[in-house]
């Protein structure tokens, strides 16, 4: 019986917490239809396809690979990525560059996004800075596996 | 030929009630939990980009139900599994024709109750209706011919069996102060003032058979801290076979019985439609004032009471789901046969007792 009563007064302190909730997000909301400002909200949603908040500069999103001032790409196919690729999505093809101060280009470079676990390894990985992840893309869904095999023209931007 | 007119529209007119404030409790729930939850809630739901706070929401709901395959497993049996969905509904349904709305309405030369049944055991009625809805709980259950959905089924009989009895209890402290089963004449009784200020509302005079009622009522709605029977998060239980409309049915059931047991705690707790000190020719003040007002306006002031009170038991059971996790199930029978049935005889012994004085 005294148990039930310790029960019945913690059951009154819950709901007290829930109902202060609903007052105040409810006071709020109410202020927001007369259209009064305030600094705080009602709700912490926000309204994501219409609403959306900034990614943190750190973030990992879509690659991308940087390009040299004449448009090539920056990268000299040296495979470290490819190696370092936990998922093995990473598929370069070499070719010589008729300039000896670059030696090598990739003449094929695919990432395959749909075993890409966006680890950022690569990024990590690469000497010469000509892999990011910082396109700020991150809605990458597609209704076939085959649109999300990247290829060089996808990549160079 | 009037007169069956005029019980046609009461009838239409309390089903209407009934359903659609049922249907806009979906949209209640969802709403009032995310506010306490600092969410926003359904709000995409629009009609040509109106969206309105999400308020079609429930239409776009029923749309879905009503286009989902109706699917019944090969195993089960299917006419009782066809029947009992609709068995639950009814029961449910009827409670409406007995609550009162508001006092009698004066058209025309004509006394019109807005109440669409008055019978003597109005009481006894709503209890054994929603009693019944048990049948389509087990009935569900068994006709599934599944396991899981025959313990579910006999889980939620043992649970509304037990909490019935709590429920039924509880009530007779309050049929001894006000000495009637009809549920227009105990709003009457409610209407009168105790120490010539306050109205007599059945809470004041019996407060522990109204948290007695509350915990039974609540239990016998099914909803989260007694929803051992269906665990919509995880057992699911009885319906478990049921998909689309019939699945569809089961929910709104339970919304309605949120419903009619708000219906319930204001009619028989809460005054029904009585608005304190006030009379049939307006307001009466215990500290002297008098306001006097036509008619029409003082039945308007009756069924917003009403409706008024029905909205806050509604928004209060919403709030009481949303706030409490479930019980377990030995301590769910123990806080209905060790705790609420002791309790409640002794509202009864401690009732008579206070009368006899």
């Amino acid at each position: 019986m005294i148990k039930a009563l310790g029960y019945f007064i913690e059951l009154i302190k819950g709901s007290i917490i829930t109902t202060r909730h609903f007052v105040v997000n409810m006071y709020f909301h109410i202020l927001k239809l007369f259209r009064i400002k305030t600094k705080r909200k009602g709700a912490v949603t926000i309204q994501y396809p219409e609403e959306r908040v900034k990614i943190a500069t750190r973030h990992r999103s879509l690659h991308r690979l940087m390009k040299r001032e004449d448009g090539k790409p920056r990268c000299v196919a040296c495979m470290l990525c490819a190696t370092v690729c936990p998922s093995e999505c990473i598929y370069i093809e070499a070719t010589e560059d008729p300039d000896p101060q670059i030696q090598k280009y990739p003449s094929t470079f695919i990432i395959d996004l749909t075993r890409c676990c966006f680890c950022g390894f690569c990024v990590e990985a690469c000497p010469e800075d000509a892999i990011r992840m910082d396109t700020d893309e991150v809605e990458i869904a597609e209704y076939s596996r085959e649109a999300l095999i990247y290829d060089l023209d996808k990549l160079i931007r | 030929m009037i007169d069956i007119l005029i019980v046609l529209i009461k009838v239409v007119f309390a089903m209407m009630w009934f359903l659609v404030l049922a249907l806009y409790l979906t949209w209640a729930e969802r709403k009032e939990s995310a506010v306490m939850q600092d969410r926003i809630g359904a709000n995409r739901a629009n009609i040509w980009k109106f969206r309105i706070i999400g308020l079609f929401q429930p239409f776009a709901d029923a749309i879905k139900m009503f286009f989902k395959e109706d699917f019944t497993p090969v195993f089960s049996r299917r006419f009782i599994h066809n029947l009992s969905p609709f068995l639950s509904f009814f029961f449910v349904l009827v409670t409406v024709a007995v609550v009162p709305f508001g006092d009698s309405l004066r058209l025309g030369g004509r006394e019109i109750k807005l109440q669409v049944l008055d019978i003597n055991v109005g009481l006894l009625f709503i209890l054994a209706m929603l009693s019944m809805s048990i049948y389509g709980v087990i009935l569900s259950g068994w006709a599934s011919n599944s396991r899981w959905t025959l313990l579910g089924g006999l889980r939620g009989a043992a649970q509304l069996v037990s909490y019935e009895v709590a429920l039924g209890l509880s009530l007779i402290g309050l049929i001894m102060v006000f000495p009637s089963l009809t549920l227009s004449n105990l709003v009457h009784y409610q209407g009168q003032l105790l120490f010539e200020w306050l109205p007599k509302w059945g809470i004041l005079l019996q407060p522990l058979g109204f948290i007695i009622f509350l915990f039974a009522a609540v239990a016998e709605s099914e909803r989260v801290p007694f929803d051992l029977p269906e665990g919509e998060s995880e057992i699911i239980g009885f319906f478990t076979e049921y998909s689309g409309l019939k699945w569809g049915l089961y929910m709104f059931t339970d919304f309605m019985k949120v419903l009619i047991v708000a219906c319930l705690l204001t009619t028989l707790f809460f005054g029904g439609w009585q608005v304190p000190w006030l009379y049939p020719d307006g307001f009466q003040f215990p500290w002297g004032g008098q306001w006097l007002l036509p008619h029409g306006v003082v039945v308007a002031f009756q069924v917003l009471s009403f409706n008024l009170k029905v909205f806050f038991f509604c928004w209060f059971q919403i709030l009481v789901r949303w706030t409490y996790p479930r019980f377990r199930y030995d301590q769910l029978m123990d806080l209905g046969w060790k705790l609420l049935i002791p309790l409640s005889l002794f509202n009864i012994v401690a009732t008579a007792i206070l009368m006899s004085l």
